[in-house]
């Protein structure tokens, strides 16, 4: 207990008047300022609980009646309302008449950068340059369903199968060795002839073999010469680009098990105009067609 | 200042064992009162309902690998965040999460809507290897997922979301090994599944029909995270708290 509260005489302040075996404790005040930041912080805190949501119960908004939800409504409101005059005449086109109106396509382009790093970049590339394993780049001239305004619109509004829309793109490559069609030797006689499509063929008896097998099961969709059907999205095969690996064990793979992208439909998440915005930025990231 | 005397508290036990009580329950109240109101705070909306099985599983190595630390689960009303990730999320859609995942740091992007926005396919190259699809990505890798699915104690699981207050039914624990395979095996016949889970989706999620592993599952899970509310049934008005 204090028993002699004295002034110690070096420091002019008080001590606590403990003493033990001789030593003593100086009872330092805490530093004005500090105190009355404190002091500070509680008064703000009891405003804040009178001006905001504060108590768990029904009704108790505070004073300013304030709710983070009301809020964001209304600067999502605000937003819209400001945009609504350009986003309605986006709408209201279609790309290709937004890409040829200078004013649109500027506005379009930039809101389709937005969009597309935010919805698009994650498959298709910060630069829509594309990833393996099935991921297309967007800045080339090599379309799996068509490069034009319209085609690249219905695509993104409607996806790949993904099951979400009733016109989506959508395709089955058979799984040739999977479902018993190709044996394992001609699966590799066909990769090697697909090889040969792209002049890569290093076994030229194989291809021979492949040749006729390609013909009966692959020409169909992809093409007497490898040149691909977009109607089905059948990729080209004769050029060097890849989706899934162009070596012959990827090609073999893709044959034996078949591949099949899948892309959501963006027409269900994104307002029209979103979609009409990123049409024109994917056309003209290099490789629209016209 | 003599007015307020520490010495009179400290001389008396039960004076200072009273003060203490007082202190520290104000504390305590602020943090348990408001679990009194839940039934009133939180809104009711359609179409929530408990994990599938084999969603469970996911959210739980979800939780194990730690992907809390850098994703969070939690859309919060700004309008940037709107924009980004679409409507903020809802106290309701994270109803049978024990614990929840709303996480407090983004060191990758939130994951609260995630669910449909890429393919299974990006899903599993991207947590094999997430330089693969995304260059710029600083995700480590996770391609050990690939590894089968222990779920021999899937009922228990289901059990022990029970007993914390999922309303798993009966029904659901006795069949739960069986939905867990139904929905990474899409050619078995989901009638039963597609009744117990509403708007389950079957697929193979990892590009491997033949055995579940641990990377189905976390896909799964990833691919229905905030998809069981349906926001263009939902106005502002029917959220309101009230």
């Amino acid at each position: 207990m204090p028993t002699k509260i004295e002034k110690d005489s070096l420091t002019g302040t008080d001590t606590t008047g403990h003493e033990w075996d001789g030593l003593k404790e100086l009872n330092t005040p805490l530093p004005k300022w500090w105190l009355y930041v404190m002091y500070a912080t509680i008064a703000f805190a009891a405003v804040w609980v009178v001006l905001y949501p504060a108590f768990p119960f029904q009704g108790a908004t505070g004073v300013t009646g304030w709710i983070a939800r009301e809020a964001v409504v209304g600067d999502v409101r605000a937003a819209q309302s400001r945009m609504e005059p350009m986003l309605a005449r986006i709408r209201a086109s279609d790309p290709k008449t937004i890409a040829a109106d200078p004013e649109l396509r500027a506005f379009a382009v930039a809101g389709g950068r937005t969009a597309f790093a935010n919805n698009c970049a994650g498959c298709h590339g910060a630069g829509g340059q594309g990833a393996q394993g099935g991921f297309p780049s967007l800045a080339d001239d090599d379309w799996i369903w068509g490069g034009t305004h319209d085609a690249i619109r219905h695509t993104i509004a409607n996806g790949v199968r993904a099951g979400e829309s009733d016109e989506e793109r959508t395709s089955q490559m058979p799984r040739f060795l999977a479902d018993g069609v190709l044996t394992l030797p001609q699966v590799n006689d066909t990769a090697e002839y697909v090889l040969s499509l792209s002049r890569r063929s290093t076994d030229a008896a194989a291809a021979g073999r492949g040749e006729a097998l390609y013909a009966e099961n692959c020409a169909a969709c992809h093409g007497e010469r490898g040149e691909g059907n977009r109607d089905v999205g059948a990729p080209r095969l004769s050029d060097q680009i890849w989706l899934y690996g162009g070596d012959k064990a990827s090609i073999a793979r893709s044959i034996a098990y078949a591949r099949a992208g899948v892309m959501p439909a963006w027409g269900q998440r994104l307002d029209p105009a979103i979609v009409n915005m990123l049409a024109v930025y994917v056309h003209a990231l290099g490789g629209g067609e016209n | 200042m003599r007015w307020f005397n520490h010495a009179i508290i400290e001389k008396n036990l039960i004076l200072m064992g009273v003060l203490t009580l007082i202190t520290v329950s104000i504390g305590g109240l602020a943090q348990i009162v408001p679990l009194f109101t839940v039934e009133s705070t939180i809104e009711r909306v359609q179409g929530i309902r408990p994990y599938t099985p084999l969603e469970l599983m996911g959210r739980n190595i979800y939780v194990r690998e730690g992907c809390y630390t850098c994703h969070s689960q939690m859309v919060r009303p700004f309008r940037d965040e709107l924009e980004r990730y679409g409507h903020y999320s809802l106290a309701a859609e994270s109803m049978y999460d024990h614990p929840f995942q709303w996480g407090s740091k983004r060191t990758g992007p939130d994951l609260a809507r995630v669910g449909g926005r890429y393919s299974d396919d990006w899903h599993a190259a991207h947590l094999r290897s997430p330089r693969a699809v995304v260059p710029e990505s600083i995700m480590p890798p996770y391609a050990f997922l690939d590894r089968p699915l222990a779920y021999g104690d899937i009922a228990d699981h289901l059990r022990a979301q029970r007993s914390v207050g999922v309303p798993y039914t009966d029904e659901m624990i006795a069949n739960a090994r069986a939905d867990l395979e139904t929905q990474a095996r899409p050619d078995r016949d989901a009638a039963g599944f597609g009744t117990r889970y509403a708007r389950a989706r079957q697929g193979v999620f990892d590009g491997n029909a033949g055995v579940v592993t641990e990377m189905d599952a976390l896909v799964a899970y990833l691919q229905m995270l905030g998809t069981l509310v349906r926001f263009s049934d939902v106005t502002p008005d029917q959220l309101r708290q009230q």
